[in-house]
């Protein structure tokens, strides 16, 4: 199955990256969920998680505000002034 | 000649002192160095990601925006002017002026009003000195930027920017900033920050794949809106994070070189003081001898 590469940074640091199956974010115009093969996309984040499904199953679940998610050829990039791990596993 | 040694000796002391402190500043700013470099190889994914979708946006839309519209006629420009909170770091500030004033005069010379925008204790003194006058300035946290000043700095360029050139507003804006190549290289820059020259295959590494169609959500100029602000901030913060590494081995190589000329100035000294100690010496013995045989041949 085809895999997402995933990298969520904050203005200061890479918070987390790594390969995925899913992502689900929340932006302006409500949720989205994105599989690998997604087509390119760039969406404005509104408050709220983004929420992780790696490639072993585990979840992971960050916080992104001001930010925006940027789909294009399997590579998924979160870009969030503030973004921060939630939990992991 | 006791005074002449005595001289010498105290000439000895405070080189040795003042070379205590300048070793002291160098390794400080050598430790700060690999922090503020880690910071600006930190913040890397972050400024790459939105340059690629800045770029994304303005080659896939054909929205025109503001912010990427050239202005008709140019009237005023703003320069924001990076500078250090701390001086003893060598040519670093002036550099930096020196930098901006060129660009000032280059700019005037082309008939636009020239206002600036401080960040850094120095620049402002430097202006202040010469009752120039700032549009605004910001003062501390040069030497370990937050991200917050940025967005302030950020926020306020927009807002000029938007406003018409008659209402004080400006019509383009110019950063200048120390780039950090090396250790030993810091560069003055200068790049124009708005309207935006979408500079690709620099920041992007990897732009050299075409571009995807994309979708915007929930359009591309809301998503210009949005972007362009942050692509300006992430711009202003590199700057700043830049900056500091830059002055942190500017103030290194400047205190190691004034660590080296205490070294040279203490030796020179210390040879002067021999010298003085030994003719004193000399003299002594030539006066003894000397009153030696005077009593002798008197008898």
């Amino acid at each position: 199955m085809a895999e997402l590469k995933v990298s969520i940074v904050s203005a200061d640091q890479e918070v987390w990256s790594g390969k995925a199956k899913q992502i689900i974010a929340r932006t302006l115009v409500g949720e989205i969920g994105i599989l690998a093969g997604h087509e390119p996309i760039l969406a404005i984040l509104g408050t709220g998680e983004v929420r992780v499904t790696t490639i072993d199953g585990e979840l992971i679940t960050a916080t992104a505000d001001d930010g925006f998610l940027s789909v294009d050829n399997n590579n998924v990039t979160v870009v969030a002034r503030n973004a921060e791990l939630v939990s992991q596993g | 000649m006791g005074a002449q040694l005595r001289v010498y000796r105290q000439k000895i002391k405070s080189a040795q002192t003042t070379k205590k402190i300048t070793r002291a500043m160098e390794l400080i700013s050598a430790s700060r160095i690999q922090k503020a470099q880690q910071r600006v190889a930190a913040s890397g994914p972050y400024s790459r990601a939105i340059t690629r979708a800045v770029s994304a946006v303005a080659t896939f839309s054909n929205v025109d925006h503001i912010l990427t519209t050239e202005p008709e006629v140019v009237e005023r420009a703003a320069i924001v002017i990076f500078s250090s909170d701390r001086g003893l770091a060598g040519a670093f500030n002036s550099n930096v002026l020196r930098e901006a004033g060129e660009l000032a005069a280059r700019l005037e010379g082309q008939g636009k009003t020239v206002v600036y925008f401080l960040v850094g204790r120095k620049a402002v003194g430097y202006f202040a000195f010469r009752k120039r006058a700032a549009e605004k300035i910001w003062i501390g946290g040069t030497d370990a930027p937050e991200f917050d000043i940025a967005k302030e700095i950020g926020d306020a360029l927009v807002e000029k920017f938007v406003q018409p050139a008659s209402e004080g507003g400006v019509d383009e804006i110019h950063i200048v900033y120390n780039r950090f190549v090396s250790m030993l290289v810091q560069v003055p820059e200068v790049v124009r920050l708005l309207p935006l020259e979408i500079v690709e295959g620099v920041e992007a590494p990897d732009n050299t794949d075409v571009f995807p169609a994309y979708e915007f959500e929930p359009d591309p100029s809301t998503v210009l809106d949005a972007l362009l602000p942050v692509y300006i901030e992430s711009r202003i913060f590199n700057a700043m994070l830049q900056s500091a590494a830059a002055k942190h081995a500017a103030t290194q190589k400047a205190m190691k070189s004034a660590s080296d000329n205490a070294d040279k100035l203490i030796k020179d000294y210390t040879r002067l003081a021999n010298n003085a100690r030994q003719s004193e010496i000399t003299q002594q013995i030539s006066e003894i001898v000397g009153g030696a045989d005077a009593l002798s041949s008197a008898k």
